[in-house]
Order: structure tokens, then C-alpha cells, then sequence
């Protein structure tokens, strides 16, 4: 199989992630439940994650690094720990349903109000209605670092200083780009950052977490087992313990922290550089052929990941991935990618789209495969 | 049983803290390892650190510099 659905899950793991992640499952205890040397085991390995992840992410704190299974249990905790009665939440168009639907859920509990930043045609937000959107009310701007649908970066140090201004919170969704894009907390104005184990980061699926900035206070979205003062009633007030009951997915963390580890011997923006080039040329081998329309911005300099979505002719995008899935052994994403937001703003609504999304493993054979099945189904109307 | 002997125990609000507190002490060569808290301190479950008594002084400014949070600092009599 040709796999292009990378902006999905990372279908291929470096090694040493299923080695660890083996290891950890025949020899390790319970993090945090206990001292003896299999719960020791765990707790150094977790704690270990969560260093590299502080570090991956400019965090200040490893103990501010919280695990959860995935960018959407991270992003729930973040909209609903953080928002309170009366507020009123900025976000974008161009959100996976990861934010907008705990967003619109407060929403219609009438917890918060709620605007959203718009964009053009070819997915580009309108940067200056971060600013012209801010209330007196306005506690969060919940936005995404990447369209998982267009591939669009959202220069995020910009909406990090119109928070930093107006004293807004800034929570930002990196699941499609955390491995992807180096990311500074610190340096970006972040206050709350999700990401997700799987796709870029190269680890296990059933990983993820949130960082949060010092000082940064977020009420538990669940309770319970803590391994530690287990006569108080509520949960404990400090991180990561306070947001983490239950026995973490320390089997999973074990492969994400080899993950790091891979992602630091090889380089962040090394394996940035690799997809670029690789989306670039499957990119410029169908923007011109007949029938082909790409969406989103493509010219030089402008920032983006490995993601190039496209429909032919009017084809159903259901359609089109199915055929490209069962003659050609290709697997892509068609339809609403969770952001209809985004679909609205393309104007693609109804076709849907077929995403091919590329990796560090990807080859140029398989997307010059791409481009040659692309081609022969355009030209087969 | 073992015999029961003095201990300086630290202990912390969090099992990161614990985590932070062996790192540190094994990078510099602290004495000690971590243990379930013992019942003298709180009942319940959690880690804590244990050493000889006469590091009390010691530990806490290397806290201070590592910046660890810890929560209580006592000598006990512990088993082993």
C-alpha cells in the first residue's frame, strides 16, 4: 500500500516506538501506584516523557506536561476547565470538530458566546479579526496551529500577542503539527497546548496530552485515582496529578518517548524540510493537470504541512479515494476531515475533498505513484 | 522485620516532584531512594524520599536550588 493519510495517523513507526512500546507492556508496573521497582520503572519512564515533551514544546514545566489519550480529551479538558459562565470565546473557521464541538457544546448550555475568525477562498485566516473580535468578556482564543484540512499554518505568535495585549487566554490545537513545526510555548505566547501522540510525533495512537503555561489554572474534567493522598475528597490541586486520575496509558507513553527520541536524533525541521519537498513535488505534478483543483496556498515561502487536498472535475471525493484505494492500492482521506467550517469557507461542502497527507517515510516513488493515478483519473472522464 | 532506624523522609504533593527529586539526586549524587510514604507522616499511598538524618540540612537547600516542591521534611524511626 502507497499510504498518503499521514495528517490521520502515522501508519509507519520508527522501530525503536513498537521496541519500547513492547518493553514497557513485559516489564513495567503501574506509574505511581506504589515503590517497588516495576512502578518505579513506569513513573521514571512517564516522568522522562514528560521532560522531553517540555522541552520539545519550550513548556517551562515537565510537571505541567499532562497525558491524555489524544488531542481531543486534551482539548475538552482545556474549553472546559477553563471556561466559565458568562465568557465569551474567540476561534476559527478553520477547526477540527476537536474544538468546535466542546465549544459549541458550552454554547448551548449557555455557558459562553462564541465568534469565530474567518477566511478566504483558499483557506487563509483573516488575521485581523483575532483582534477586532476581542470583547470585554473575551477569556480564550481556542485556535488551531494547522488546517487538517488545507494544510494552512496560522502564524500563531501573531494571535499570541493579540492575547498577550488583551489579557486573553491562547489555547492552541497542535495536533497536526507537534513533530511537524518546531513550536516554542514561551516564545509563541501559548498558554495551553494540545497535541496528540500519533500522527506526527510518530508514537502509539491512545497518546496525547495538554502543556500548560505556570500560573495557567485548570479545573479536572474527570476525577478518582491519583496514587497519592487518597484520603482527601477532592482531587489534588497540583498538576499533573489534578488532571490525570485513573492509571495513565503508561504502555503508550513508553512508545512516545522513544518517539522524542527519534524525533530528536532526527530533527524536527529536518523531517519538516523532507515533507515539504515531498508535498511539493506531488503538488506541482497535479496543480496543472486538467480537471484538478487544489485548494489552499502553495506559493513560496508560504507557511503549511505536508498536506495537499484536491478534488477532479466534480467527481464525488468518496468516489475518487475509493478508486484511488482499490486500483491503484493508495490510501488518502475524502470527505469533511471533521471540519466543516472549513469545507463552508472552500466552498466544498457537498464534493468533500480527497486529502493526501505525506511522512518522514514516505518515498518520491510512492507520490510520483500518486500523481500518475491522479493524472489517468482526471484524463478517464 | 528489619530493624527500625532514623530517617530523614521527604515527601512531595505529587509523584512528578518525586520523580524531579531522584532525578536530581542521582545526577549529583545524593544519598537515598524513594519509598511508599510511611503512615507516621500521612496515611495512604504516594512516594517519598528517604536518607540518613544528618543530610537534612543538605537536602533542603538542594531543593531550594533545584527548585522541587516537597511537602514535608521529618526524621522518623523506619523499618530497614
Amino acid at each position: 500500500m502507497i499510504y498518503l493519510d499521514n495528517a490521520a495517523t502515522t501508519r509507519q513507526k520508527p522501530r525503536q516506538v513498537i521496541d519500547a512500546v513492547v518493553n514497557a507492556m513485559t516489564t513495567m508496573g503501574n506509574a505511581s501506584r506504589g515503590a517497588h521497582g516495576s512502578s518505579l520503572q513506569a513513573a521514571r519512564a512517564v516522568y522522562d516523557t514528560r521532560c522531553k515533551l517540555a522541552k520539545l514544546f519550550g513548556c517551562s514545566r515537565a510537571d505541567h506536561v499532562i497525558f491524555t489519550s489524544n488531542s481531543t480529551e486534551a482539548l475538552n479538558i482545556a474549553i472546559s476547565g477553563i471556561c466559565n459562565t458568562g465568557d465569551h470565546v474567540i476561534s476559527t473557521v478553520l477547526e477540527h470538530n476537536s474544538v468546535l464541538r466542546p465549544l459549541y457544546r458550552l454554547e448551548s448550555e449557555g455557558v459562553i458566546s462564541l465568534s469565530f475568525v474567518s477566511a478566504d477562498k483558499q483557506g487563509r485566516p483573516h488575521m485581523g479579526e483575532f483582534e477586532s473580535l476581542i470583547q470585554p468578556n473575551t477569556r480564550a482564543i481556542v485556535c488551531t496551529h494547522a488546517s487538517n484540512l488545507t494544510g494552512e499554518i496560522v502564524d500563531i505568535a501573531a494571535v499570541g500577542a493579540v492575547a498577550k495585549k488583551h489579557g486573553v487566554l491562547l489555547i492552541v490545537d497542535a495536533s497536526q503539527t507537534g513533530g511537524c513545526v518546531p513550536i516554542n510555548m514561551e516564545a509563541m505566547g501559548i498558554d495551553v497546548l494540545c497535541f496528540t501522540g500519533h500522527k506526527g510525533l510518530y508514537g502509539p495512537q491512545g497518546t496525547g496530552g495538554l502543556c500548560i503555561r505556570e500560573g495557567v489554572q485548570i479545573r479536572p474534567f474527570k476525577v478518582g485515582g491519583s496514587g497519592i493522598h487518597s484520603y482527601m475528597k477532592h482531587q489534588p490541586e497540583e498538576y499533573p496529578t489534578r488532571l490525570e486520575a485513573g492509571t495513565l496509558n503508561s504502555h503508550g507513553v513508553m512508545g512516545l518517548s522513544a518517539a522524542l527520541d527519534f524525533l530528536e536524533e532526527t530533527g524536527v525541521e529536518t523531517i519538516a524540510r523532507k515533507e515539504h519537498e515531498l508535498m511539493m513535488r506531488f503538488y506541482n505534478g497535479v496543480v496543472n493537470l486538467p480537471g484538478v483543483t487544489v485548494y489552499g496556498d502553495f506559493s513560496e515561502g508560504h507557511q503549511r504541512t505536508a498536506v495537499v487536498t484536491l478534488n477532479i472535475h466534480d467527481y464525488d471525493s468518496s468516489a475518487v479515494s475509493d478508486e484511488l484505494s482499490e486500483c491503484y492500492d493508495i490510501a488518502t482521506r475524502p470527505g469533511a476531515h471533521c471540519a466543516p467550517l472549513m469545507h463552508h469557507a472552500l466552498g466544498t461542502v457537498e464534493q468533500g475533498a480527497v486529502r493526501f497527507s505525506f511522512s518522514w517515510f514516505t518515498t518520491e516513488d510512492e507520490v510520483d505513484a500518486a500523481i500518475a493515478a491522479v493524472k489517468e483519473i482526471a484524463e478517464s472522464e | 522485620m528489619r530493624q527500625k532506624k532514623k530517617a530523614l523522609v521527604v515527601t512531595f504533593s505529587a509523584t512528578s516532584d518525586a520523580m524531579a527529586m531522584e532525578r536530581y539526586c542521582l545526577a549529583h549524587e545524593l544519598p537515598g531512594r524513594l519509598i511508599p510514604i510511611p503512615r507516621e507522616i500521612h496515611a495512604g499511598c504516594g512516594l517519598a524520599w528517604k536518607t540518613e538524618p544528618q543530610e537534612k540540612e543538605h537536602f533542603m537547600s538542594a531543593l531550594e536550588d533545584a527548585g522541587i516542591r516537597w511537602e514535608a521534611m521529618e526524621v522518623l524511626e523506619l523499618w530497614g
